[in-house]
């Protein structure tokens, strides 16, 4: 019977039956310091080992600085939790990451840049964003701490098969440069809502999403979670093989692997999805949120929407949005591009791989950020950080008056010092817009690197097709 | 069997940020979250209560159950979210649908998430009746109402025994081990 590419990768992890749900092995397990202390203490508490040490990997990156790394972290508790994992994985025999490793970075930055995430493996992580790595062809999804406690304990989960949503992306895009993965991924959960995958496996496809880089692909898989999804995935193809071979982690028998997923690692002809969705790649343009949920988001040509509008008959989602502008102090009627802005991020596991940061130093050379936005640029990783300094990146940021640090979620989250103060209005590029997600009061609008990178020199957002 | 009035909180896509704000994230056990529970909707910046925060209507007081939109926990993986939700008190959480992690993190802690029509939800959050909730029949009663819930068989039997998933797993281990032994990757 003809498969779609996620129930192939399912059928062939699938272990046993528990119950009438799937007993299903994960082939690959990234830890990081926040979600994973109280699961260590359940291992020890019920005097249990980790099945498979070898095929688990931790970093930390949620609460670290992005400070000078040679300086003792100023927040003790931060501190205690970095150090924590440091202990556990000691004592749990886990290769980890550290502070001071050249390979730490975002656990969804650093998976693919080692090699460690493959297409057609079950990844996990206890993070929601772990949908990132599903770009690979990989089933990638976000877990709690129990389940964290329960991969350690068995390399494997108990779940219920999700449906299959197929993603069609035709269709070309009018400007690779202008128009990103952001945009494209940004457009879908405006239409999709942030429940629309609720319960499925997306599948991304069609001639947009062949045309992407394995940087962009990520970009729209890491946000399958902002619509719901329990994971993304796009069928592998060479720039996917190209991508992994040689890395610190890939396989020995690497092409002999590969000969083998280009015949299988795809979704069958006449394969049929539980349900689909297809949008136009050539009418996509870009896209800036100015809401409180990633599906709060219009056209950077557009105004910001009136409520009822919005809702479109729905008294839930009209009252919503009336709190959303309330929080976020905008007006419906005012154009996008007169919102005005105070910070600037640029960073997190969806947009601080080095093509964004090329993408965004591409329009800024020569120019200076505008005087009153304060601009951070946080690299995904230490290869990511340390590749864009061979190429000149940080020296086109630094004299435009960015800051470049060093490696970490930093403001995506908050957790570290870098958050917003109240009222300050930011242009990001990371993955929420939550009230209070980048700093109690702040708020967060979602944008592509290239367009944030444009709003720090205007102080307001611009239509960036005009610049390139 | 949980019997209690229920605190409404009528907002769709109430996040797990929201559920419990990221500040909060740095403490390495499990307990002791109930505190932090909403707290940027129930406090303000001098960590007094804001008195139209409905967890600050004293009318609440010892309600088990909490009701809410579409969409409830969406957002981030956070255990801490189902962690502040059992601390404070709720052991059910009705809504007319819940993001997938958020909904599973839920029966690992004791918690009942329920999903109703939207029109039964939008009555519940009116009621100021004592509502029943009995998992063991999959029933609500509420003014001499009985609505029935489905809930999946086995995550019954997990809530009902408090039974460990990971023992039940490691009861499969030689299923697991000659797994391993054929799987490539």
């Amino acid at each position: 019977m003809a498969k779609t590419l996620f129930e192939k990768i399912w059928d062939s992890h699938k272990v046993d039956e528990i119950d009438g749900r799937s007993l299903i092995y994960i082939d690959r397990h990234m830890v990081h310091e926040v979600t994973s202390p109280q699961a260590f203490d359940g291992l020890r508490i019920n005097k249990r080992r980790v099945r498979r040490p070898d095929l688990t990997f931790a970093t930390m990156d949620h609460n670290v600085p992005t400070t000078n790394r040679s300086l003792p972290i100023a927040d003790q508790i931060s501190a205690m939790q970095i150090k924590t994992l440091e202990k556990n994985c000691q004592e749990f025999g886990i290769p980890l990451f550290g502070l001071d490793s050249p390979y730490q970075g975002i656990v969804h930055v650093i998976g693919p840049e080692l090699g460690i995430t493959l297409p057609g493996a079950t990844i996990v992580c206890g993070d929601s964003h772990t949908s990132t790595h599903g770009a690979f062809g990989a089933f990638a999804l976000g877990i709690g701490t129990s389940d964290v406690e329960h991969v350690l304990a068995t390399q494997c989960l108990v779940l219920d098969k999700p449906k299959t949503f197929e993603i069609r992306v035709d269709g070309k895009r009018k400007n690779t440069h202008a128009i990103t993965a952001k945009d494209i991924i940004l457009s879908i959960i405006k239409k999709i809502g942030t429940a629309g995958g609720n319960g499925t496996v997306l599948e991304y496809r069609g001639q947009a999403i062949s045309d992407l880089s394995m940087d962009e692909r990520m970009t729209m898989c890491n946000m399958s979670i902002e619509g719901g999804a329990r994971a993304g995935l796009v069928a592998p193809d060479q720039k996917t093989f190209d991508y992994l071979g040689g890395r610190k982690y890939t396989p020995k028998n690497y092409d002999e692997l590969v000969e083998k997923w280009k015949d299988t690692l795809k979704t069958d002809d006449g394969a049929k999805f539980d349900k689909s969705f297809a949008i136009d790649a050539s009418q996509i343009i870009p896209q800036v949120s100015w809401g409180t949920n990633p599906s709060m988001t219009a056209d950077v040509t557009e105004s910001v929407p009136d409520p009822a509008e919005f809702a479109k008959g729905d008294s839930s989602q009209e009252i919503a949005a009336k709190n959303a502008l309330q929080y976020m102090d905008l007006k419906s009627g005012t154009p996008i591009t007169d919102i005005k802005i105070d910070r600037v991020f640029i960073g997190s596991c969806t947009n601080a791989r080095l093509q964004d940061l090329v993408e965004a130093a591409s329009i800024i050379k020569g120019r200076k950020a505008s005087p009153n936005v304060r601009v951070m640029v946080v690299p995904g990783s230490q290869q990511v950080k340390k590749k864009a300094e061979e190429m000149g990146l940080d020296k086109i940021f630094k004299d435009a008056n960015f800051e470049w640090r060093e490696s970490g979620c930093s403001m995506c989250l908050g957790m570290n010092p870098d958050i917003l103060s109240r009222g300050e209005r930011c242009a990001s590029t990371s993955n929420r817009n939550f009230e209070g997600r980048q700093g109690a009061g702040g708020r967060t609008h979602l944008v592509s690197p290239i367009m944030a990178a444009a709003a720090a020199i205007a102080g307001h957002f611009v239509d960036v097709r005009e610049w390139v | 069997m949980v019997s209690s009035i229920v605190t409404p909180l009528d907002r769709p896509n109430v996040d797990t940020d929201q559920i419990v704000p990221k500040q909060f994230l740095k403490l390495v056990q499990r307990t002791g979250f109930g505190k932090f529970l909403f707290h940027d909707w129930r406090f303000d910046q001098n960590n007094t209560p804001k008195k139209e925060f409905v967890l600050n209507d004293s009318k609440y007081t010892g309600s088990h159950i909490l009701v809410s939109g579409d969409n409830f926990g969406c957002g981030s993986s956070r255990e801490h979210a189902a962690w502040a939700i059992k601390d404070y008190g709720f052991d059910v959480v009705i809504a007319p649908s819940f993001a997938d992690i958020f909904y599973n993190n839920c029966f690992k802690n004791g918690i009942l998430p329920i999903s109703l029509p939207k029109e039964i939800v939008n009555d519940l959050m009116k009621t100021d009746s004592v509502v029943h909730v009995d998992l063991a029949s999959q029933t609500i009663q509420y003014n001499s109402k009985s609505i029935h819930f489905d809930i999946d068989g086995s995550r019954k039997k997990t809530l009902l025994e408090g039974l460990d998933d990971i023992a039940i797993t490691l009861q499969h281990e030689n299923k697991i081990t000659s797994f391993e032994k054929n799987h490539v990757l």
